[in-house]
C-alpha cells in the first residue's frame, strides 16, 4: 500500500532546499532568509553533536518526564468492542502536552546559538507554556504571542505562562487565533532577528522548521515502537493522531513510515461542518497555496485570501497543514479523516468516564476517530492513539459547551 | 516601453533621486484610492508602488495591515487592483509596481497573474515573501512578458547573496533600511550607508531604500545615498487620519508630499 521506497528516501526529506516533493520550501521576506539558513546550519551541527543530544535526552528525562507510558485502555476497548486500544501518554509530560519535546530542543539550540531572547506563538497555549517553562528554566527572556480569542478560551494557560515569567502579548488582528499569532511572531522575529530565536511550535512554516520540529518529536514514535513490541510482541495495525499543524502526528508516525502494514491516520478538525469558515480540515476543501513560509494545503478563497477557520479546539484551529503531511497524503502513506466539534466533545466525555483520563480537546479529535474505527477492527488488532495533551485547560470551555448541549450524549 | 529604466535614467541625469510612493490599492475604497494615486503623481511621485491587499501581510507593520484590512472590507480584490492600474494609466505613464504576497500570485497562476498585471499596465512586481530561490518560474515568466521582478535586500543579506539576488532582479533593487516590518520610524539605521555601499560593490542596478522613511530630512539623507527613496506608512497615515473625508485625505497627502519634497 505504501509508495515510500527506502530508508534513504525517508531520511532524505526534506531535500536540500527544504521541500517535501512540491510542498514546504522557504517563502519568507528576505530579512529572514539568511537567519533561517544560519538556523538550519546550527541545528544540523547540534543534532550531530553528541554533547547536545545527551543534554537534550537528559532534560527530556528529568525535566519533561520521558519516556511516556503506553497505556492499554481496557474499558474503552471493551466499550467499543473491537481493536485493543493503547494510549501513548504524551499528556503526562511536564506542562501537559507533547509540545515540550520541541520547546526543549529549540531552547537548548537558541542558547547554543547565543540568543538571549525567545519568542513563540501559541494557539491552545500548550506550546506557549512549554516554551515559557523551558525559558524560565534556562533563564531566557520569553515573549508569547497569542490571539485574543484564544486567550479567552484558554485563560488558565495564559496565567500559567505569566507565572513562569513570560510576557504574553494578545493579538487583535483578523480572527484573533493561531494564524494571527504566527503573523505577529514573524513580525517580531523580522525586527529582532539578531538577538532572538523564534521557537515555532508546529511542523509548519519555512524550512528548517518542519524538519526540525519533526525530529524533536520523532521520539514519540520511537518509544511507541519499543513499548508495543514489549507489550504485544508486534507492531500495531493502526496509529491515529490529531493534526493541526501536525507536530504530534508526524512525531508519532515518523518511525512507522516504512512499515507498510501499519496504517497511519491523521484527524483534522471538522468544526461545525465543511463549509469555508466553519472548520479547519485542510484536506476537505483546502487548496495548494503558500502561507507563513511554506507551500501546502490551505483553506482560502478563490483569489488566495486565507479563509477563516473554526474549531472547538484552539490547537487545531488553523488554515494550513504541515507540508510533510501533504506529501505523505499524496503518497497514500498517511490517510486523513476529520472529527467535528460534537464528535470531539463526545470522545472527551467518554474517555474521561471510562478511563479517568481527561484528554485535551485536540487529542479528543483523534479519540473521536478511534471511536469510529475501533469497532470496525478485529478484536486482536492493535490501535494506538497519540494522547498528545491533557484536558485540564479545556475543562471550563468543555463544561460550558456540554451544558449548552453541543456535546451530544455518550 | 521600459518605464522603470527611463524614469531612473531621467532622474539620474537630473541629479534627483526617484521618489517612490507606497499606498495600498483600494484604501479606503476604490474611487478614493484612484484620487490618492492621482494626487501623489501630480505632486511629484516618480514611481508608484501599489500594495495588493492580502489577508495575512506578515511583512507589514500595523499601519499597512490596517490599510489592507480597510481595502478588503470595502471589496478590493486582485481584479479590482488591476482595474485600478488601468484607470491610472488613463492619466499617467509613471512606473507602477505591485507590492504583493505570493499566495495571491500562486492562486491565480503565475502566468495568468503576470499577463494580467502587464496587460493592465503594471511595470513591476515585488513579492514580499518570495525569495529568488523560490521565484525561478515567476522570474522567467515575467521576463517573457516584460514585467520586472523587484527583489528586496535586507541588512541581514550577505554580499555574495546580493549578487545572487541581482541576477534574478529586474528594474531596480529595494534595500530595506533595517530589520523589521514596514512603518514610520524616528531615525535611520546607522548601518544604512555601509549597507548601500556593499550593494553598490555587488551590482550596478538602480537601488531604492525604504521601510521607516517618513520625514523630509530622511528623504534627503537617503536620496543622497540611493537612486530612490520609498515612503509608505507616512502617506498611508494621511489616509487613516482622515477616513470618511476624501477631500481631507487628498489635502493631507498634498501637504505631506510638499513637506517631504521641500
Amino acid at each position: 500500500m505504501t509508495t515510500v521506497d527506502t530508508a534513504a528516501g525517508r531520511h532524505a526529506l526534506p531535500d536540500l532546499t527544504g521541500h517535501f516533493g512540491p510542498y514546504g520550501g522557504m517563502y519568507v521576506p528576505e530579512t529572514l532568509v539568511t537567519p533561517l539558513l544560519e538556523l538550519e546550519a546550527a541545528y544540523r551541527e547540534a543534532w550531530s553533536d553528541e554533547g547536545y543530544r545527551n543534554e537534550l535526552a537528559a532534560q527530556l528525562r528529568s525535566y519533561a518526564g520521558r519516556p511516556t507510558e503506553l497505556y492499554l485502555a481496557e474499558r474503552l476497548t471493551r466499550h467499543l468492542g473491537g481493536a485493543r486500544i493503547y494510549f501513548k501518554r504524551e499528556d503526562l509530560l511536564h506542562t501537559g502536552a507533547h509540545k515540550i519535546n520541541n520547546a526543549l530542543g529549540q531552547a537548548l539550540l537558541a542558547q547554543r546559538m547565543g540568543k538571549t531572547r525567545v519568542i513563540a506563538e501559541t494557539g491552545a497555549g500548550q506550546h506557549g507554556i512549554a516554551t515559557a517553562s523551558v525559558c524560565a528554566k534556562l533563564g531566557l527572556e520569553c515573549v508569547i504571542y497569542m490571539g485574543a480569542v484564544d486567550m479567552e478560551r484558554q485563560a488558565l494557560n495564559v496565567y500559567r505562562m505569566r507565572l513562569s515569567g513570560a510576557e504574553v502579548r494578545g493579538v487583535q488582528a483578523g480572527q484573533r487565533t493561531l494564524k494571527e499569532a504566527i503573523n505577529e511572531a514573524i513580525r517580531d522575529w523580522v525586527t529582532n532577528v539578531r538577538s532572538t530565536h523564534y521557537v515555532l511550535g508546529s511542523a509548519l512554516g519555512a524550512h528548517p522548521y518542519p524538519m526540525m520540529v519533526r525530529n524533536f518529536h520523532k521520539i514519540i514514535g520511537e518509544e511507541t515502537r519499543r513499548q508495543i513490541q514489549e507489550a504485544e510482541g508486534r507492531l500495531p495495525d493502526e496509529l491515529i493522531a490529531c493534526v493541526g499543524g501536525g507536530s504530534n502526528a508526524i512525531g508519532f508516525f515518523f518511525d512507522f513510515l516504512e512499515e507498510p502494514d501499519v496504517r497511519l491516520v491523521g484527524v483534522e478538525a471538522g468544526g461545525h461542518g465543511l463549509s469555508l469558515g466553519e472548520h479547519a480540515a485542510r484536506f476537505e476543501g483546502g487548496r495548494l497555496g503558500v502561507l507563513q513560509g511554506c507551500k501546502t494545503f490551505i483553506l482560502q478563497n478563490e483569489e488566495g485570501q486565507i479563509g477563516l477557520t473554526h474549531s472547538v479546539s484552539a490547537g487545531l484551529d488553523y488554515a494550513a497543514i504541515g507540508p510533510e503531511h501533504a506529501y505523505y497524503r499524496d503518497c497514500g502513506r498517511i490517510q486523513f479523516a476529520y472529527a467535528t466539534d460534537r464528535d470531539a466533545l463526545e470522545a472527551f466525555r467518554t474517555c474521561a468516564r471510562l478511563e479517568g483520563i481527561i484528554p485535551a480537546l485536540e487529542s479528543s479529535h483523534a479519540l473521536a476517530c478511534v471511536m469510529k474505527r475501533a469497532p470496525e477492527m478485529d478484536p486482536d488488532s492493535l490501535l494506538v492513539v497519540n494522547l498528545s495533551g491533557r484536558g485540564d485547560k479545556d475543562v471550563q470551555q468543555a463544561s460550558r459547551l456540554i451544558e449548552a448541549g453541543s456535546g451530544g450524549e455518550s | 516601453m521600459d518605464r522603470i529604466a527611463e524614469t531612473f535614467e531621467r532622474n539620474k541625469q537630473n541629479g534627483k533621486p526617484c521618489f517612490v510612493a507606497y499606498v495600498c490599492a483600494g484604501d479606503p475604497d476604490f474611487e478614493t484610492s484612484l484620487e490618492v494615486c492621482r494626487t501623489l503623481l501630480e505632486r511629484g511621485v516618480d514611481v508608484l508602488e501599489l500594495g495588493v491587499p492580502f489577508s495575512d501581510p506578515l511583512a507589514d507593520g500595523l499601519t499597512n495591515q490596517l490599510a489592507a484590512q480597510r481595502a478588503l472590507e470595502n471589496g478590493m480584490t486582485s481584479d479590482r487592483v488591476f482595474a485600478l492600474v488601468e484607470r491610472i494609466r488613463e492619466f499617467s505613464q509613471a512606473p507602477i509596481v505591485l507590492y504583493t504576497y505570493y499566495n495571491l500570485v500562486f492562486a491565480r497562476g503565475e502566468e495568468a497573474y503576470v499577463r494580467r498585471a502587464r496587460e493592465a499596465g503594471a511595470d513591476g512586481l515585488l513579492t514580499l515573501d518570495l525569495p529568488p530561490e523560490e521565484a525561478e518560474g515567476l522570474v522567467r515568466l515575467s521576463r517573457e512578458n516584460g514585467l520586472k521582478n523587484i527583489f528586496i535586500i535586507a541588512p541581514t543579506t550577505p554580499e555574495d547573496r546580493v549578487r545572487r539576488i541581482a541576477e534574478s532582479a529586474d528594474g531596480f533593487l529595494y534595500y530595506v533600511s533595517r530589520e523589521g516590518v514596514t512603518g514610520v520610524r524616528a531615525d535611520l539605521a546607522d548601518t544604512l550607508a555601509s549597507g548601500v555601499a556593499a550593494i553598490r560593490r555587488a551590482t550596478p542596478m538602480p537601488l531604492v531604500v525604504g521601510f521607516g522613511i517618513s520625514t523630509a530630512s530622511q528623504v534627503r539623507d537617503v536620496g543622497a545615498l540611493a537612486d530612490g527613496v520609498v515612503v509608505g506608512s507616512a502617506l498611508v497615515n494621511c489616509i487613516k487620519d482622515n477616513l470618511g473625508d476624501r477631500e481631507a485625505i487628498l489635502a493631507a497627502l498634498r501637504n505631506k508630499m510638499d513637506e517631504l519634497l521641500a
